[in-house]
């Protein structure tokens, strides 16, 4: 149905960058357009949830392009709605956590930051509106540019250094991500996603499709999979509230976003099996998975173990797509909210110790519990959600996997076996950051001499992680929570005809 | 009932006589000719609107200049293609002229003043001139005009300006020689000098070897005045030395009409049959336009001079041009990249260099290296150059983004996958080289150990009249790069292609 509500949603975040850069002198009135646009943002996303449940698109076309077929508008499914979802709701308390981070820390420049912060939730969204590749990729290159003075927000040579890869990395990944686009529109006259693939796209010659695919997948390296993943812990140099929202959930999601798109609404599961490409798709996720958290482990920098975490996450989503059951497309489909609320706050709880404490590497977060006793609980919750323990959301979407991994045929078993290793080796990094904070003697100055106090981080810190962390358990308990079982039903009814 | 088929002639003869008029009302008072050709082009705006206006309604204009027809006297004719033009180079100019205002009093030395705006408005009326006429020897002479005026208007920054406007003299005049001995020869076999005449009867002589060595010559002028690899090489120097004014105006609009000339020749004289008779030559202007894409960024990259880096981003730029000349053999879609980006390389390119301008009048800095701190310096300006270099870069929703696509589709239906490559790949290459100055202006920390001149004195504000024509520009950047995907230009774009005779529409 048509409806004008993904515009609004889209000019949300939009207007509220154009009202930050005039009120730069009055911070409190900077900050409470980001919180109001947040807010209406999100209650407009959520909004649309009954009508899709309904089983409906929400449709709104911007304007007719020259180009035959292409349209640049929006069209609001339900994996579209989860992402949205995800992001926009997230948005809210990254929002209320900036003000108390960066005033704590006294940051510089944070007009910019704040402008180009409403920016990249505006590419975001509308990466997860988007009708077809053609507006994806305009809101893709938003992303791209948008985020680029944040990662860089220090301006130290070593930040400039990092935004430079970060940059590169994307950048060409846009330019592959452009070509593939136009060869997809040359081939098949169309952009537009559907629910089963994009049909004439069987009529391709097989070596054309692979070579499409490959193509795309280097389009989408947001996703950071490996071995084009290392722009993502270079890119932790950025403040920690942008590594939250954009390096753990907005950027690196859309890229899987995307790629989940390709898989089930451009070349669709059947054509996914006939080329085998499913296969090529799953070694690839696998070796994140597992590389990734080998990397992960050898991390001693909290920001940097907890990016390279994300990195194998954000493959367990891939994983999941690629192997093309109903089990392991929902389970990937829950791993974007999930993930997104867990890792979101594991997050967040590094940025609350550098606000108090200033330390940044696990090493020296010795019996850092007793300081933050709030923070690293729910640190500790959603680890044990990362790990894919119960009560926390992350054993949903890990058992969802797993379930999907065993129904495919031949390699099946494979597959779960790389799911469970890859969840002990995330026992392996997380369980000791647990240890050192909490059972460690510390050692120096920590938490000064003698008896050790409580001191957590400001109110506006720890609130907001407070929240993730308990939306972490909700989501167990509750998996309906925002709608998101019923919309990936939805998604998966619509991918596969019924269930 | 406005007399609309009488104001193409309207233009270029107010324009030149307006010319002498400034000279004289110069001797008056020094601040007169530069009001003077404001007021002559913002005049020349108005009628150039509803020229466009009257070719998209009713149909191409033709003037008979003295009531002597076609083909004894000469013919002004304005259809979709140079009426769209016109537009661009009007509106181009009044803001450049706007912005003239302060740089020029900065740049110039005052008892220059008045013949610097006659020998502009001059320059003006060649290119509008060669926009609206119809005859190949009446095309040489505004070309003439255009160029020698060119010249002079370099020389005016005088010391290290003089030798690239010599170097540009002399390679200018060899261009112009090029053409008038095409246009020569054409006569000698057709006897008729006047475009759609020429169309008409040079199908009975396509197989002439002095037609074809005509077309070959009149290209090649046309390609030196155009600064088309690998007949560049006058121009960094120029675009470095130039006063900013000139250089902005003559990288915007300058080299967009002596393209046309090109465009001209291409559909209205010799016509895509033509060329096509030509096995091979198709492939081989895409490629020299493709080489001159990658080597004008290369070139670029390696600059330090900030409007040098301009000027090789411009040689670049004009590969795209020429490929989309080339493809529009195959597919409809090149003509459209061309046309689209006619005015997006106008627009883009013209407020870089005046916004490079701008920095070099304020801060007195020309290489990159030194521009750290400049965002907060001249906020304007920074701007500007920011986004008027995203759309170089081909940034969606920018105006470059626009371009690219439309040549990227055109090269898809000529089935030239290596062009689709080297297209995007130029954007990361332009992305490498205007990054690299957004990095320092915004970026980069200044280094507080070096310390700074002390003697410089205290910075004074971007004077309004050279702010917001820059800001115009850059606005308008992203304006038309969404109204270039919207379906507002199709019409627009359908008469072009009709009066150019592509024989389809999009």
């Amino acid at each position: 149905m048509e409806l004008m509500t993904p515009l609004f949603i889209i000019l949300c975040p939009a207007i509220a960058a154009a009202l930050i850069l005039p009120s730069r002198n009055h911070p409190n009135i900077r900050e409470g357009w980001t919180i109001a646009a947040s807010v209406i943002m999100f209650s407009l996303v959520l909004s649309m949830a009954p009508e899709i449940l309904k089983g409906e698109t929400i449709n709104f076309t911007l304007f007719h392009t020259m180009f035959q077929n292409i349209d640049v508008g929006f069209k609001v499914d339900a994996f579209g709605e989860i992402f949205a979802i995800t992001t926009s709701s997230l948005w809210i308390l990254v929002s209320i956590y900036s003000i108390g981070y960066m005033r704590a820390l006294k940051e510089h420049a944070q007009t910019r930051y704040y402008f180009a912060f409403c920016l990249a939730i505006f590419g975001a969204l509308g990466v997860a509106l988007s009708a077809n590749l053609f507006t994806m990729f305009i809101f893709f290159e938003i992303i791209t540019i948008s985020t680029y003075p944040l990662v860089i927000h220090e301006q130290t040579p070593e930040a400039i250094r990092a935004g430079h890869k970060y940059f590169v990395y994307l950048m060409t990944a846009g330019a592959f991500l452009l070509f593939s686009i136009m060869t997809t529109y040359y081939l098949t006259g169309t952009t537009d996603f559907a629910a089963g693939g994009i049909k004439a796209l069987g009529s391709i010659p097989q070596w054309m499709l692979i070579v499409l695919f490959a193509c795309f997948l280097l389009g989408f390296m947001k996703a950071a999979w490996m071995p084009f993943h290392s722009w993502l812990p270079a890119a932790m140099v950025a403040p920690s509230p942008v590594s939250a929202l954009l390096h753990a959930v907005a950027v690196v999601k859309a890229g899987v976003f995307g790629i989940v798109r390709i898989v089930c609404y451009v070349y669709g599961v059947d054509l996914m099996h006939e080329t085998n490409l499913w296969l090529a798709l799953a070694i690839i996720a696998s070796f994140t998975m597992i590389v990734g958290s080998f990397f992960a482990i050898a991390q001693d920098d909290l920001k940097k173990r907890l990016a390279y975490s994300t990195i194998s996450q954000l493959s367990y989503i891939i994983l999941g797509a690629a192997l093309l059951t109903e089990n392991g497309i929902r389970g990937a489909m829950l791993h974007i909210p999930f993930h997104g609320y867990m890792k979101i706050t594991l997050f967040l709880c590094a940025g609350a110790i550098i606000v108090v404490t200033g330390k940044k590497k696990i090493s020296e977060m010795a019996g850092i519990g007793k300081v933050m006793p709030y923070t690293m609980l729910a640190f500790s919750i959603a680890a044990i959600g990362m790990i894919g323990l119960p009560p926390v959301a992350g054993f949903i979407s890990k058992l969802y996997l797993c379930l999907g991994a065993t129904a495919v045929s031949p390699f099946g078993y494979v597959f779960l076996a790389v799911i469970l290793t890859s969840s002990l080796l995330d026992v392996v990094y997380f369980v000791p950051i647990i240890h050192t904070a909490f059972f460690k003697k510390p050692v120096g100055e920590i938490g000064g001499s003698g008896e050790v106090k409580a001191r957590d981080a400001p109110l506006l810190v720890v609130a907001p992680l407070a929240i993730t962390a308990i939306f972490s358990i909700v989501f167990f308990l509750h998996p309906n929570m925002f709608y998101i079982r019923d919309l990936v039903n939805m998604a998966i009814t619509n991918l596969f005809g019924g269930i | 009932m406005l007399p609309v088929e009488q104001f193409p002639v309207l233009i270029v003869g107010l324009s030149m006589f307006m010319a002498y008029t400034m000279l004289l009302a110069g001797y008056l008072n020094r601040k007169l000719p530069f009001f003077m050709t404001l007021a002559m082009n913002s005049f020349v705006f108005i009628l150039s609107l509803f020229i466009l206006n009257h070719v998209l309604t009713v149909g191409p204009i033709r003037y008979w200049q003295g009531g002597w027809r076609p083909p004894w006297g000469i013919e002004y004719v304005v259809d979709a293609m140079n009426a769209y033009l016109l537009v661009i180079v009007v509106s181009i100019v009044i803001l450049g002229l706007i912005y003239s205002k302060r740089n020029v009093e900065h740049e110039i030395e005052l008892q220059k003043h008045v013949t610097f705006y006659v020998l502009v408005q001059l320059m003006i009326c060649g290119l509008y001139g060669i926009t609206i006429t119809g005859d190949l020897f009446n095309m040489f002479i505004w070309l003439e005009i255009a160029s020698l005026t060119a010249y002079a208007l370099i020389a005016v920054a005088g010391a290290r300006a003089l030798r690239p406007a010599l170097n540009y003299v002399i390679m200018g005049s060899i261009g112009a020689c090029f053409y008038i001995f095409g246009v020569c020869w054409l006569y000698s076999v057709t006897g008729t000098l006047n475009f759609a005449d020429m169309r008409l009867l040079l199908p009975l002589v396509y197989d002439n070897h002095a037609v074809q060595m005509a077309f070959a010559m009149m290209v090649v002028g046309v390609m030196i005045k155009a600064y088309i690899f690998p007949l560049h090489f006058w121009q960094p120097d120029v675009y470095t030395y130039a006063p900013s004014t000139i250089s902005s105006l003559m990288a915007s609009i300058h080299v967009k009409v002596m393209f046309y000339i090109l465009i001209r020749m291409w559909f209205s004289v010799f016509t895509l049959d033509f060329i096509r008779q030509f096995v091979g030559l198709d492939m081989l202007i895409c490629w020299v336009a493709a080489i001159a894409i990658l080597v004008g960024s290369i070139w670029a990259i390696k600059q330090r001079n900030l409007r040098r880096m301009l000027a090789y981003s411009s040689i670049s730029q004009m590969g795209y041009l020429l490929l989309g000349l080339g493809l529009s053999l195959f597919s409809p879609w090149g003509l459209v990249g061309v046309v689209a980006h006619i005015l997006n390389h106008a627009i883009g390119k013209g407020c870089l260099f005046m916004s490079a301008g701008a920095i070099s009048q304020q801060e007195g800095l020309r290489d990159v290296r030194d521009f750290t701190g400049l965002g907060k310096k001249i906020p304007y300006a920074g701007a500007a150059f920011t986004i008027a270099s995203l759309s170089m870069i081909g940034i969606p929703p920018t105006a470059g983004f626009a371009s690219k696509v439309f040549l990227i589709i055109a090269s898809l239906d000529a089935g030239q996958y290596p062009f689709v490559i080297i297209l995007i790949l130029s954007g990361l290459l332009n992305l490498v080289y205007f990054w690299r100055v957004i990095d320092q202006m915004y970026f980069k920390k200044p280094e507080e150990t070096k310390d700074v001149a002390v003697t410089k004195e205290i910075t004074r504000k971007l004077p309004l009249s050279m702010a917001a024509p820059m800001l115009i520009l850059a606005s308008l950047c992203i304006i038309m790069g969404i109204i270039w995907l919207t379906e507002i230009p199709q019409p627009l774009i359908n008469q072009i292609l009709l009066n150019l005779r592509m024989g389809v529409t999009i």
